[in-house]
C-alpha cells in the first residue's frame, strides 16, 4: 500500500469490540428476532405442549392426556378427509398451476404485443382474496345460474357440471378455483425470471437450430433453478393454509367431502371447543410441512459445503 | 473447415475487391425500427477465408449488421448471400454460421462437453461423429481437460474458449463474432486475441468479428469496415484506413491517441492555419483543391529535436501534459489553440514546460474538406 506520511506512529489503534460494531442495525433487528423468538418458537411449542393435554375451552396445561388427542384424531374420518383432500388439492395445484403459470410466461415471453395489458389481466385474480374468488366460483359452477345453465341454454340440453354438489369431485371444483386465483402469481414470477435470462443464451440457441420448446425444458428451466423454488415455497404454504377458498366455496360440503385441515382446525379450536384436538391437528399439519422442509433443505444447504 | 486452403497465402498481396470468390455478401440492407432507421442501403462483399472486424463506437449498427448476418434479426430489405446461397428468410441454423456472443451464452446446466455436443445431438448426428468433431476442436482450442467442467468452474478465458468450440464443431464456413474477448480483462484480452489469430491462420475460415478496440481490429484484421450510424465509413486494410483514412470521422476514431487535427485553409500549395503553414508540395491530392480544410498529423509522424530538421514545417512549442507509458512517452502541447499530441522516446527526458522543437511534412499527413469531411 501507499506510504503514508503522517508522523511517527505513536500508538497502536485499538480494534473496537465487536459487540458494539453496527449497534444501530442490532437495536432494529431486536424487534423481529423477538418476534421471530416468542411468536413462531414460542407459541409453536405452546401449541405442541397443549396437544397433550385436554384442553377444552381453556387451556389447561395440568390435564395431560398423552397422545389421546392424536389417537383419536387419526381414527376421525373427517380428519382423513381432510388429508386425502389436503394431498390431492395440493399435488394438483402444485403442478397445474406451475404447469399454467409457466406457459402463460413463455408465451408472454415471445415478445408480443400488449403484454403489460395481458399481464396484468391474468394477475387480477391474485388481487381478489380467495372469499370473493370462492364465491364467484361457487356461482360459476352453480347448476341453476352458471356454466351448466349457459351452455344448456346455447342448446346442449344434457350437459352437466356440477362438481360442487358431487362429493366425488368437489375437490376438484375447489382446485379449480385456486389455479385461477395462483396461476397468474406463478406467471409473473416466472416471467420475471425469464427476463433475468441473457438474451445471448436465446441467440446462441437459434445459431445452433434448437427449437424453442427444447430451449426451455433444457436451458431455460434449469437456469430458472432459484426463481422455481421461490414459486413451490410460495404456492406450497398457500395449499397448506387453504381455508377461506373452501368456506366461501362449499363450506366443507356436501357433507364432508371437501373439509381440509385447517379448516379442521379452526373448527375445533373454536366451535367445538376443543383444543386439545384443535392443537393435535395443527402440530400434524407443521409435521407434515417439516417431512417436506428437512429432507430438502437438508439437500439444497447441506450439500453446498462440501462441494 | 478444410475446403478454402487455396486463398489465404496470397490474402495480403490483394487489393480490397479481389477476384477471389466471395464468401458473404449483403446486398443494399435496410434495417428500421419503426421509423428509426439503423442500417441504410448497406453493401458489404466479404471473401473467402477473409478476417472482416466491423469496428465503430457503440450504437454505430455493427452489432446488428452482425446479427442480420446471422439472421438474428429480420432484415427491413435487401438480401443477404452466404457462400453464393440467397439465406436472406433462412433461419439461422440453416445459414451455415456458428457464432461467439460476449456474454460467451454458454449453458450453464451443461459441462463444456454437453455445451458442445448439445446442438450436434439435436441435429441428429451420429454419436461418433459428435464425439470426433468435439475431441477435434477441444484439441485445437486445448480445452480437453475442462470438458468434464461446468461453466461457473471456468476462468473467463476458459468460457471464450468453450464457446468458440461450440462454434467450431458446428464444421461450418462462417463464423461471427460479436464482441468476444470485450467481458475478459487487459491481459487475457491480448493472449487469446493472438490464439484467435492463429486459429484463423489455422482453419482458414472467413471470420466477421465485431469490435469497438482499435487494437483487436488492427492486429486481427485482413480488413476493417469501420461504421458510424449504420453507414460503412471506409472499407480498408488496417494499413490503409490508419495511414489514408477516408474521412474525418475515420481519422479521428483510429489511433490513440487521435490524429491532431489543425483547421485552417488550403491555398496556393500552402496549408495556412493560426500560426502555422505547411507547404503541400509532397501531398497525394486526390483532386486539386482549394478551401477551408482539416490538416490531419498522427502524433508520431511528429519529429522532435533534430530531426525535425528534415520536415517541411518547423516550430517550437511547450510541453503542456507529459504522458510516460513506459515504452514511449505522449507529450501534449498547443498549436493553433489546438491540443496537439506528439509521440516520442520513452528514454527522452521532457518535463511540463520545456520548449519543444517539432517539424512535420505534408507527406505522411491527411487533409479532409470542412464542409464534406471527405479525404482530399
Amino acid at each position: 500500500m501507499a506510504v503514508t506520511d503522517a508522523g511517527p506512529a505513536t500508538e497502536v489503534a485499538k480494534r473496537p469490540s465487536r459487540l458494539f460494531k453496527n449497534l444501530a442495525s442490532k437495536i432494529a433487528a431486536v424487534p423481529m428476532v423477538l418476534v421471530a423468538l416468542v411468536i413462531f418458537v414460542g407459541c409453536t411449542i405452546w401449541t405442541i405442549y397443549h396437544s397433550f393435554t385436554r384442553s377444552r375451552l381453556l387451556p389447561a396445561p395440568e390435564k395431560w392426556v398423552g397422545l389421546d388427542n392424536y389417537e383419536r384424531l387419526w381414527g376421525e374420518n373427517r380428519w382423513l378427509i381432510s388429508i386425502e383432500n389436503l394431498a390431492i388439492y395440493g399435488f394438483c395445484s402444485l403442478t397445474l398451476s406451475l404447469t399454467i403459470g409457466f406457459v402463460l410466461a413463455a408465451l408472454l415471453d415471445r415478445k408480443i404485443r400488449f403484454e403489460n395489458t395481458i399481464r396484468t389481466i391474468i394477475l387480477y385474480p391474485f388481487a381478489l382474496s380467495f372469499v370473493v374468488t370462492g364465491l364467484a366460483w361457487q356461482w360459476i359452477l352453480n347448476p341453476q345460474l352458471g356454466l351448466q345453465n349457459v351452455v344448456r341454454s346455447w342448446g346442449w340440453e344434457s350437459f352437466a357440471f356440477d362438481p360442487l354438489n358431487n362429493a366425488e369431485i368437489v375437490i376438484f371444483g375447489i382446485l379449480i378455483a385456486g389455479i385461477w386465483q395462483g396461476s397468474g402469481f406463478v406467471m409473473v414470477l416466472l416471467l420475471a425470471g425469464m427476463r433475468g435470462i441473457d438474451e445471448d443464451i436465446w441467440k446462441a440457441s437459434r445459431v445452433e437450430g434448437i427449437p424453442a420448446w427444447k430451449t426451455y425444458i433444457f436451458i431455460v428451466i434449469p437456469m430458472m433453478r432459484p426463481v422455481f423454488v421461490t414459486a413451490i415455497v410460495i404456492i406450497a404454504s398457500g395449499i397448506i393454509k387453504v381455508y377461506d377458498l373452501v368456506v366461501a366455496q362449499t363450506s366443507g360440503g356436501p357433507g364432508i367431502a371437501s373439509e381440509v385441515p385447517a379448516k379442521y382446525v379452526i373448527e375445533k379450536m373454536f366451535f367445538s371447543q376443543n383444543l386439545g384436538l384443535g392443537f393435535a391437528a395443527s402440530t400434524m399439519m407443521l409435521l407434515s410441512v417439516l417431512v417436506v422442509l428437512i429432507p430438502w433443505a437438508y439437500l439444497e444447504f447441506g450439500g453446498k459445503k462440501n462441494g | 473447415m478444410g475446403n478454402t486452403t487455396t486463398h489465404a497465402d496470397i490474402e495480403f498481396e490483394m487489393p480490397a475487391a479481389s477476384k477471389q470468390s466471395v464468401s458473404v455478401s449483403v446486398k443494399d440492407l435496410d434495417l428500421r425500427f419503426g421509423s428509426l432507421q439503423v442500417l441504410k442501403n448497406l453493401n458489404l462483399d466479404i471473401h473467402e477465408g477473409e478476417f472482416l472486424v466491423l469496428l465503430g463506437s457503440s450504437g454505430c449498427g455493427k452489432s446488428t449488421l452482425l446479427n442480420c448476418i446471422a439472421g438474428l434479426l429480420e432484415i427491413s430489405d435487401g438480401q443477404i448471400f452466404i457462400k453464393g446461397r440467397n439465406v436472406t428468410w433462412e433461419e439461422p441454423s440453416e445459414r451455415g454460421i456458428g457464432m461467439v456472443f460476449q456474454s460467451y451464452a454458454l449453458y450453464p446446466q451443461m459441462t463444456v462437453e454437453g455445451n458442445m455436443s448439445f446442438g450436434l445431438k439435436n441435429a441428429g448426428l451420429p454419436k461418433s461423429e459428435i464425439s470426433e468433431r468435439v475431441s477435434r476442436a477441444s484439441e485445437i482450442l486445448q480445452i480437453e481437460p475442462l470438458m468434464k467442467r461446468k461453466p461457473a468452474a471456468l476462468s473467463g478465458g476458459q468460457r471464450q474458449r468453450v464457446a468458440i468450440g461450440r462454434a467450431l464443431v458446428r464444421d461450418v464456413d462462417v463464423f461471427l463474432f460479436d464482441e468476444p474477448l470485450s467481458n475478459l480483462d487487459a491481459k487475457l484480452r491480448a493472449d487469446l486475441r493472438v490464439e484467435l489469430k492463429q486459429l484463423h491462420q489455422r482453419i482458414e475460415n472467413t471470420m466477421i468479428y465485431v469490435t469497438h478496440d482499435q487494437v483487436e481490429a488492427m492486429t486481427l484484421a485482413d480488413r476493417i469496415a469501420i461504421m458510424k450510424d449504420g453507414i460503412i465509413q471506409q472499407l480498408a486494410s488496417p494499413d490503409e484506413i490508419y495511414s489514408k483514412p477516408a474521412n474525418l470521422y475515420v481519422a479521428d476514431f483510429i489511433g490513440s491517441p487521435a490524429m491532431n487535427l489543425l483547421k485552417g485553409v488550403v491555398a496556393n500549395g500552402t496549408f495556412t492555419a493560426h500560426g502555422v503553414s505547411v507547404p503541400l508540395s509532397g501531398y497525394d491530392f486526390e483532386k486539386p483543391f482549394e478551401g477551408p480544410a482539416w490538416f490531419g498529423i498522427r502524433p508520431e509522424h511528429v519529429a522532435i529535436g533534430d530531426a525535425a530538421n528534415a520536415s517541411d514545417t518547423q516550430l517550437t512549442v511547450k510541453a503542456e501534459v507529459v504522458d510516460p507509458l513506459g515504452s514511449d512517452t505522449l507529450v501534449m502541447a498547443r498549436l493553433s489553440d489546438e491540443r496537439f499530441w506528439l509521440r516520442i522516446s520513452g528514454q527522452s527526458k521532457v518535463k511540463i514546460g520545456d520548449e519543444l522543437k517539432i517539424g512535420f511534412s505534408a507527406v505522411d499527413a491527411s487533409l479532409f474538406d470542412q464542409s464534406t469531411e471527405i479525404r482530399l
